[in-house]
């Protein structure tokens, strides 16, 4: 065990010096260079204002999140229920994937103020219905994919023991489609707290996250905005950490993903 | 925006033109169904007075031939038609994306060959090109187009920056993958040629990660236009599509159809990017790629 | 020709991470124009071997020379040509732009490279598939893609790593005449790593039979089958006798070929 956190250690090492040096080197930079406070201010601005500001900050970047989580929850949902469909009725599938993927390919995000209107800037549901489109396409064709790119001799193994339908989506389907299935997930992670985020800048409650940020930008109160910037992308981080954890501990078996962090 | 995507490469495509024609009729056949579900469900919920999730109007849900009917008339007597002001914010708002698709395209690329080499700044700075993408960049990009206005950057540029950072992260994470692609033997084998890394790079990372590469520059061609959108708005562009959303949707209970025929001209412009990298994937791939290399 | 060994291997031991002995104390001389085979069950290090001799990884203990020189130095000076069991041609490339891989990386011209390919494809019967994608053919042309890539810079030695074991037995005895005209064309020596009994016999002036754990090699079969050899040259009492042999070379070790792939 203590090697196994020995060798995570030395894993995420490099990373921890990254994050020390850039964080020294933006504070020195901004000294040494007087840049204007409205550009950039000093790390440790930021920090301070964070922490004097933190009772609404933290109030705002939860409204904001459960936004998100909200989008995220309901997008995702329905492009994996779609997905399924798609796959147990291929030629549904194959209709409809097209659409699907030129949808993807649209910058949906423009549709934004139209969710405003339609659901009422004050509504949360109309950021939510931003975050969950955003979220749909991804989820449904990663899924998809998963599901339809199973060896074909798993399907055979399985008909050899005469498994039904239901039983090799239960047990050879699924599974398979488990990584592809979590790449979808991880992108709509960031997507959905985007989502929230511009959907508010289109107009929201003052205590959302992105209204907060865009007024403190107003008053010229930079610290506060970047402080709100950051706190909006440590929820991104955190949101993106726990659909990376869901993945590592379903998908530990995936070959594909060892290779890629590795020498 | 459709980033954190590591996608696989696509299979080659095949087809002649029985396929085509069958393709373009299963296009006409959805936008008719689409159509269709729209009107019905306007019809249907107007009469039934329908108030969930939204409510079903004239101004919430205009009729598609309004929309596309506004394409042909003027904003105001005597002035040019909207599709001809669309055209111009469409172009300009291209313009920005395409910028921001070539700068992405090759910083990303760029990031991806140094990571490919060396496994400690992997290690080091993978996570950050992940954490780079949840920062709300709509809220940065005021920021980004003042400071580089300071040192004289004109504000679509400043916007094309704006979308190369939307670009960058798909191509960086793709390419990356493809350029570490290449089984153990295919090193092996170089490695029996005592051949250098920069040779290994051009006759075995390159031409194996293409791929990988035309995947992610799918996702960033949309990912571009999605930027340069986005980046207007902050930056108080009028003259793209951005600044029209904006416009429009001031003045969305007088003119829903307007925003929505906007929209419609976004949608075409992300779908034009996306299939323009695609058909350059099909010419690419369909030959040998070290040509193109 | 001189004398001087084509491969000089000086007690060489090889240890992984995990502190598995692969190989311990191997010691082996291969003259010019040779033919010696590597035997034995799987892991018992021959594949590793081979490797060592290529400079693809390095021993833990011990040298090995190529044609005088340190095996590092002969794989810088392009001393040697490999070919995998897997064919690892590359997709993107047609057949003639994979047999001119190599000669690309040494900066040929591109007429004498069109040259060199004419002449090895015509030596490995692959005309009128040049202009071919490797996925356009069967594993055994594949397989001599390979070859003649691996001969295209005219190396004086030719290391195999179980060459033909994915192919099917038909093609796997065509393939072995093939190669001994070819090893007879192009003059060069071979090392040949292979778990088929039959098949190291027919091929080989020398076999060297392995045994697992650490592994070391048990013995050397000298073949003194006539050259040329033929078809016919598997039906002669000789060669079943040399099979024998090697069976009960490796037998001795209390080994079975083909034992299921260890987990390690």
């Amino acid at each position: 065990m203590s090697l196994a956190l020995r060798r995570q250690a030395i894993q995420w090492l490099p990373a921890l010096a990254v994050f020390a040096l850039g964080i020294g080197a933006w504070q020195g930079l901004v000294a040494a260079f007087h840049v204007q406070e409205f550009l950039l201010p000093k790390p440790s601005e930021i920090a301070r204002t964070f922490w004097d500001e933190r009772g609404t900050l933290w109030h705002a970047g939860i409204y904001t999140f459960k936004e998100a989580l909200g989008g995220f929850a309901l997008g995702s949902g329905l492009g994996i229920l779609a997905a399924l469909l798609f796959a147990a009725y291929r030629p549904l599938g194959i209709a409809f994937m097209p659409f699907a993927v030129a949808a993807n390919a649209v910058p949906i995000i423009a549709f934004a103020p139209i969710m405003n209107d339609w659901f009422g800037l004050l509504n949360p549901f109309s950021k939510m219905a931003i975050a969950a489109v955003l979220c749909f396409f991804p989820v449904l064709i990663n899924t998809l994919r998963g599901l339809t790119s199973v060896d074909p001799r798993s399907i055979e193994l399985m008909h050899s023991y005469a498994a039904g339908r239901a039983s090799v989506f239960r047990r050879v389907r699924i599974p398979a489609s488990l990584p592809h299935l979590f790449a979808g997930l991880k992108i709509a992670s960031v997507l959905s707290m985007i989502g929230a985020i511009v959907g508010e800048y289109f107009g929201g409650p003052t205590n959302a996250l992105g209204v907060t940020i865009l007024n403190a930008s107003a008053y010229t109160n930079f610290p506060e905005a970047w402080a709100g910037i950051v706190l909006a992308s440590a929820f991104g981080i955190l949101f993106y950490g726990a659909v990376a954890l869901a993945e590592l501990l379903t998908t530990a078996w995936d070959p594909s993903r060892r290779a890629f962090h590795t020498e | 925006m459709a980033t954190i995507a590591v996608e696989r490469p696509s299979q080659t495509w095949r087809g002649g033109a029985a396929y085509g024609a069958k393709r373009s009729a299963l296009v006409a056949a959805g936008l008719a169904a689409f159509w269709g579900i729209w009107e019905a469900y306007r019809f249907v919920g107007e009469r039934a007075g329908i108030t969930w999730p939204f409510t079903v109007d004239a101004t919430n849900m205009p009729h598609i031939h309004d929309m596309l009917s506004a394409l042909t008339k003027p904003l105001q007597p005597g002035g040019p038609r909207l599709i001809q002001l669309e055209w111009h914010w469409a172009l300009f708002t291209g313009k920005e994306a395409l910028l921001g698709f070539a700068l992405g395209g090759a910083i990303g690329f760029a990031i991806a060959v140094v990571l490919a080499h060396s496994g400690i700044l992997r290690r080091g700075l993978l996570p950050y090109i992940v954490v780079s993408q949840t920062v709300p960049i709509l809220a940065v990009a005021p920021m980004v187009v003042v400071g580089l206005g300071t040192k004289g950057v004109k504000p679509w540029i400043a916007v094309s920056v704006i979308a190369a950072y939307l670009t960058f992260f798909p191509v960086a994470m793709n390419a990356l993958r493809g350029l570490l692609s290449p089984d153990p033997r295919s090193m092996e084998l170089m490695r029996s040629y005592a051949a250098d890394r920069t040779a290994v790079l051009w006759k075995l990372r390159l031409p194996a990660s293409l791929p990988f590469l035309f995947s992610a520059l799918k996702i960033s061609a949309t990912a571009s236009v999605i930027g340069a959108i986005i980046g207007e708005a902050p930056a108080s562009i009028q003259d793209g599509l951005g600044g029209a959303i904006v416009n429009f949707n001031q003045y969305y209970s007088t003119g829903p159809e307007r925003l929505w025929a906007t929209n419609i001209v976004c949608a075409a412009l992300g779908l034009f990017f996306f299939l323009v990298v695609l058909i350059a994937e099909r010419l690419v791939l369909r030959r040998a790629p070290e040509h193109v290399a | 020709m001189n004398d001087r060994p084509a491969v000089h291997i000086k007690g060489v031991s090889k240890q992984f991470k995990a502190g598995v002995t692969a190989l311990s104390g191997i010691d082996l001389e291969v003259r010019p124009r040779e033919f010696v085979s590597l035997i034995g069950p799987s892991g018992c290090g021959k594949s590793t071997l081979l490797r060592i001799i290529g400079d693809l990884i390095e021993p833990s203990a011990g040298a090995v020379e190529v044609n005088g020189k340190p095996a590092h130095r002969a794989r810088l000076d392009h001393d040697y040509g490999i070919v995998f069991q897997e064919a690892v041609l590359y997709d993107w490339r047609t057949v003639a732009k994979n047999i001119a891989l190599p000669l690309e990386l040494l900066r040929w011209g591109r007429e004498k490279r069109a040259r060199r390919v004419e002449e090895l494809v015509e030596l490995v019967e692959l005309q009128g598939f040049e202009d071919h994608h490797p996925w356009q053919l069967s594993g055994g042309m594949q397989q001599r893609v390979s070859i003649a890539r691996a001969l295209s810079f005219d190396p004086a030695l030719l290391l195999m790593d179980e060459p033909f074991g994915a192919l099917d037995e038909m093609t796997r005895e065509r393939m072995n005449l093939e190669l001994l005209r070819i090893w007879d064309a192009s003059g060069s020596t071979i090392v040949f790593v292979t778990h088929s009994i039959p098949e190291a016999v027919f091929l080989s002036s020398r076999v060297a039979v392995m045994s697992r754990r650490p592994g070391r090699i048990a013995g050397i079969v000298e073949v003194d089958l006539p050259q040329p050899r033929s078809a016919r040259t598997r039906e002669e009492p000789r060669f079943f006798e040399l099979v024998t042999e090697v069976r009960e070379r490796l037998a001795a070790g209390g080994l079975e070929l083909e034992p299921a792939e260890e987990a390690s």
